[in-house]
């Protein structure tokens, strides 16, 4: 490399250098590479357990080089504090999708955090059950159609979708929850960096660590990736609004600062 | 590695099940409070928390089998405990267990169903435990121990077959057993090899390639080579068969039962024998794999037989099995709810004894 050239952009060394399976505009990939940057920048590679859950992202493990454990559906937070209590000395991921943890898991994320494992957990929020086929999930926007509510989600019949980041950042144990999105440049960098957090309350000792991704389904949307991300500027956001619930590592703040 | 200690403790079986596991080297414990077991749990909260292992108040049933699965994947010795209901709600985190390949150790004090039942004995659970209890095709070991001392032995026995077969293996108790005290040596098994699971446990990729524990196999042929290992390796625990044999040499009739009212048949087996009636005992002590030479032998020489079961009649498919071709075997069922004293035991023997 000639002095004056500068290398400003990489493959991180933990993501594997093939393909994925992944539709065209879903933003698993974006949320995979995010983490496999962290797990270099942080160097935590060698000391990764990670906690694959199921849905889209179940093959997690074949882009993370990391040891890793598939989890059933939705336990992915309880094998995780099966994991960390037996090896507290290394670090323990947990990347789930909206029906994994918001549905099935509700009880396995809500303990988890509570107890305050020294766990990281990363939640795809694409407001559908992608793997299955696009049937509504808990995050299911109002009026949002899917294969298995074709006339749209109401608020009578299937109840308000769930704001995950701000039920987490309730718990006692929980030192850092984060609600970010991947559809700008500048939504990624600030999902990096709630990322960064996550991680960094566990590898402090803190307590656990939560942050929710906004992310797009274009297949299961039936829409091109373009309209895909302008739907999470327009619909997402409003409904689940960007921001930090819970940090620990900042100096406390009065109830009425927290951040919205 | 001796089986003996000089001091002898009067014990529930339920703690004996607690001292083996830790005297066994369990690191970590998750469970959900349900009785008949809680003494299980209750005494971990301390005495394992003493000896530096972990103890998680599990939220459920299905999150502690769930936990127990991580504990597993990191190679370390772990178990849970519960009853019936609980168990039902382990059996997805069970058959992922098997389908990856992970070693736990799960304890099942069998109460009365189906439903919520009653809190009494049972061995309602025994096709759920023998024939895998979850979706898929696996099989689990299943150790029944019949006394409290046994109950110490198998839950030690359970860890070392749990790790050498990498397969989920059931201790299968019940609310006799669980709750009834007897003198029992606390003997200490030879410390766990740190190396134990050391070519195949999750510790963080150093100095070599990842690792991955799962059971999704997706591509062409790959779920058929998995279950075809799986299927080599249940035959390669055939070879654990342990059983009790009592008085059968010159039975005419095998009395088959297991656990708790192995017990009780036992009793009365003994007062018929004072009688001079040539009746015997068969006691599977690991359920699966089921005895099945043992039995074929003795019926090879002419026996008859009787299987007598808290349920419904489940173990009695087992033994009508393993002596096909040369013998049948009577039933006689106590019906979960009930709980049975040896003298109502008496009169099916001599039933069936007299062929009628
Ligand atoms: C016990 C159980 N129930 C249902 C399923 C089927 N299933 C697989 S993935 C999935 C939903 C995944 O959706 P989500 O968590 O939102 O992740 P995505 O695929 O959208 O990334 C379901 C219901 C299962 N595997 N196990």
């Amino acid at each position: 490399m000639q002095a004056q050239e500068r290398l400003v952009f990489d493959r991180p060394k933990v993501l594997a250098d093939i393909p994925t399976h992944y539709c065209p505009g879903c933003q698993h990939g974006v949320a995979h590479r995010l983490a496999a940057e962290l797990i270099d920048e942080m160097k935590l590679a060698e000391k990764t357990i990670c906690v694959t859950s199921i849905g889209c992202s179940v093959f997690l493990y074949n882009y993370l080089l990391v040891d890793s454990v598939e989890a059933p559906h939705g336990r992915a937070p309880a094998t995780a504090t099966g994991v960390k209590r037996s090896r507290p000395d290394k670090f323990v991921l947990t990347y789930q999708g909206d029906g994994d943890l918001a549905s099935i898991g509700m009880a396995e994320i809500i303990h988890c955090a509570n107890r305050g494992e020294r766990v990281s957990v990363i939640f795809v929020n694409n407001t559908v059950y992608g793997m299955t086929g696009g049937q509504m999930a808990p995050t299911t926007l109002i009026g949002q159609k899917t294969t298995t509510c074709p006339a749209g989600r109401s608020r009578e019949h299937e109840g308000m979708p769930i704001r995950m980041a701000e039920l987490i950042a309730q718990l006692g144990g929980t030192a850092y929850s984060a609600r970010a999105a991947l559809n700008t440049v500048k939504n990624i960098r600030s999902a990096k960096k709630a990322m960064k957090k996550a991680f960094e309350v566990q590898t402090k000792g803190l307590g656990f660590g939560f942050v929710e991704l906004l992310a797009t389904c274009p297949t299961n949307w039936r829409l091109d990736p373009v309209k895909a991300n302008e739907r999470v500027a327009g619909e997402m956001i409003p409904y689940f609004p960007l921001g930090v619930f819970r940090d620990q590592t900042a100096p406390a703040k009065g109830p009425a600062e927290v951040e919205k | 590695m001796t089986r003996k200690s000089p001091e002898k403790i009067f014990i529930k079986g339920n703690e004996a099940i607690a001292r083996g596991a830790i005297a066994a080297g369990c690191k970590c414990f998750f469970g959900y409070p349900i009785t008949p077991q809680n003494d299980i749990p209750e005494y971990m909260s301390q005495a394992l928390v003493e000896a530096g292992g972990e103890f998680v108040q599990a939220e459920s049933e299905v999150a502690s089998a769930n936990m127990l699965l991580g504990a597993g994947a990191c190679g370390i010795r772990a178990m849970t405990s519960s009853s019936s209901p609980g168990i039902s709600l382990m059996q997805e985190a069970i058959s992922y267990m098997a389908g990856s390949e992970i070693p736990a150790v799960i304890v099942n004090m069998n109460r009365g169903g189906p439903g919520l039942g009653d809190i009494g004995p049972s061995q309602g659970d025994y096709f759920q435990s023998t024939r895998g209890g979850g979706h898929g095709d696996y099989r689990t070991l299943v150790l029944a121990p019949a006394s409290c001392q046994e109950a110490y032995d198998l839950i030690i026995k359970a860890f070392d077959l749990a790790f050498k077969y990498r397969n989920p293996v059931l201790i299968l108790g019940d609310a006799i057993l669980g709750n009834m005290k007897e003198a029992v040596s606390p003997w200490k098994p030879a410390p766990v090899d740190p190396a134990e699971a050391a070519d195949w446990r999750l510790e963080g990729a150093k100095g070599r390639g990842p690792r991955l524990h799962k059971s999704l196999y997706l591509h062409e042929g790959e779920l058929a080579g998995q279950n075809k290992r799986l299927q080599e390796k249940y035959l390669a625990m055939q070879a654990e068969t342990d059983f009790e044999l009592y008085r059968t040499e010159d039975a005419d009739l095998v009395v088959c039962a297991y656990g708790s009212i192995a017990r009780i048949a036992k009793s009365a087996v003994r007062k018929l024998r004072k009688e001079g009636l040539k009746v015997g005992l068969f006691r599977p002590v690991n359920l699966y794999p089921f005895p099945s030479g043992p039995l074929a032998e003795l019926a090879g020489q002419g026996k008859r037989f009787l299987t007598i079961e808290h349920n419904l009649g489940q173990m009695v498919e087992d033994v009508r099995l393993s002596v096909r071709g040369l013998a049948d075997s009577e039933q006689f069922s106590v019906y979960p709810g009930n709980l049975p004293l040896p003298d109502d035991f008496e009169e099916p023997i001599k039933k069936a004894l007299a062929g009628k």
